[in-house]
């Protein structure tokens, strides 16, 4: 039987990723990684991506993983996770398993939304039985910050640096979870660890549909948003808040927003607490805040017309 | 805490015992730290589910107290708590006062 979800009944389970691991303090990863894997009450094997989250939680001869983990190379958790759940088909059909298990594989948005794009397309095209968990911190935080395809717009990065030249990034996030979508795979949705409990919702669905899943979830970096360490899951709520990180889901093609805010903030609310957007308040950056601004609100205006569009026809 | 030599090492690094992390105590990270005044926690267990490090016991549905071997100080628990009456349940203190 699945665990309530209260947190009374959820903190008598087993930590499946243990304390000593070495993410930087406050860092909104783990956080994720912990929420996932108390939603899951199967047994669970996962595969990790080159990243923040593999190097600090397996660092020679130490493991904070509970459970069987795999690491292969940066571009690859997605293939090396299918490759993983097809053995364990072969072996369940020749008898010598009978347990439910299910498969998750993690990666950052470097891991995920670039380098691991074309592996992960191509599990997620075979169908495999597994989720892949993306946690989205909007940059290659690992190895200095670097600008990936999720950094967004206006975002001060080491390899979009602010100067009088260029003032951050100035091309728009890639929307990966729509990409996914795109793939026409039975579920995939965006969560918050500031809403726990909706994220652990999806994390159950997820497991009881048959085939493959995506769940794009965001995870704030002090370092590397230039924010305090305090404040991980409130900017996460924040980003929620002001429809930058809409909470959706897409189940076999129809869209569901499975949070609205009351009262839609302003972006800044979002910006100004991170120093990666101080430049963007400057006079000469004003454009570049407004355009900002501007995305967000045509791709929470898109997202409620897709749910009017995909909800099935009451007849 | 001994680190193995390479000689010692499984093939291809396989790491067979689960959880071993914990060997490696990450409190001596903190710069700040945090006190929980239990009259004025009402047990909602939000600083236990935020917390990146699993550094919060909880023993029956009531939380108990931090594990200082592995929190790092970072104060998201301080931030997330609602408190009892607009009393905070974790305050945060610099560390060595």
């Amino acid at each position: 039987m699945a665990t309530p979800l209260s947190l009374k009944e959820l903190s008598k389970k087993e930590d499946r990723l243990t304390s000593g691991h070495r993410m930087c303090s406050g860092c909104g990863a783990p956080t994720v990684v912990k929420m996932v894997m108390l939603a899951t009450d199967y047994p669970v094997i996962a595969s990790n991506a080159t990243g923040c989250l593999e190097v600090s939680t397996c660092i020679q001869q130490f493991t904070s993983w509970n459970i069987p983990w795999i690491h292969n190379a940066f571009e690859n958790a997605a293939a090396t996770l299918s490759g993983v759940e097809t053995m364990y088909r072969s072996l369940k059909k020749q008898g010598k398993i009978d347990q439910e298990i299910k498969f998750i594989a993690f990666g950052g948005d470097g891991g995920t939304y670039d380098i691991g794009l074309q592996s992960l397309s191509g599990a997620m095209e075979r169908g495999h039985d597994m989720i892949y968990v993306c946690y989205d911190n909007g940059a290659y935080m690992n190895t200095g910050i670097q600008r990936s395809s999720a950094t967004p717009l206006g975002a001060d990065t080491t390899t979009c640096p602010v100067g009088s030249a260029n003032p951050g990034k100035v091309q728009e996030r890639k929307d990966l979870t729509r990409i996914m979508a795109a793939h026409g795979i039975p579920y995939v949705a965006q969560a918050s660890p500031s809403n726990w409990a909706d994220l652990m919702k999806k994390v159950r669905k997820a497991h009881e549909i048959k085939g493959p899943k995506f769940l794009n979830i965001i995870a704030p970096c002090n370092r590397g948003w230039r924010s305090k360490t305090d404040d991980a899951i409130t900017l996460s709520r924040i980003a929620v808040d002001t429809c930058y990180w809409p909470l959706f889901e897409i189940e076999n093609g129809v869209t569901k927003i499975t949070y609205k805010p009351k009262e839609k903030k302003p972006l800044v609310d979002f910006l100004k607490p991170q120093g990666r957007f101080k430049h963007l308040f400057a006079p000469e950056n004003e454009w570049l805040l407004q355009k900002a601004q501007e995305v967000v609100d045509r791709n929470w205006d898109r997202l409620l017309r897709e749910e009017e569009f995909t909800a099935p026809k009451s007849e | 805490m001994k680190q193995k030599g390479w000689k010692e090492l499984t093939p291809g690094a396989v790491v067979t015992e689960p959880g071993s992390s914990k060997q490696f105590k990450t409190g001596s990270w903190r710069a700040f730290k945090p006190r929980w005044i239990e009259e004025n926690c009402i047990h909602c267990l939000f600083c236990w589910v935020y917390c990146p490090d699993m550094a919060i016991t909880v023993k029956d549905g009531k939380r108990g107290e931090f594990n200082f071997d592995y929190c790092k100080g970072c104060g998201i628990c301080a931030l997330e708590c609602p408190g009892k009456k607009g009393n905070k349940a974790i305050v945060m203190e610099e560390e060595g006062n």
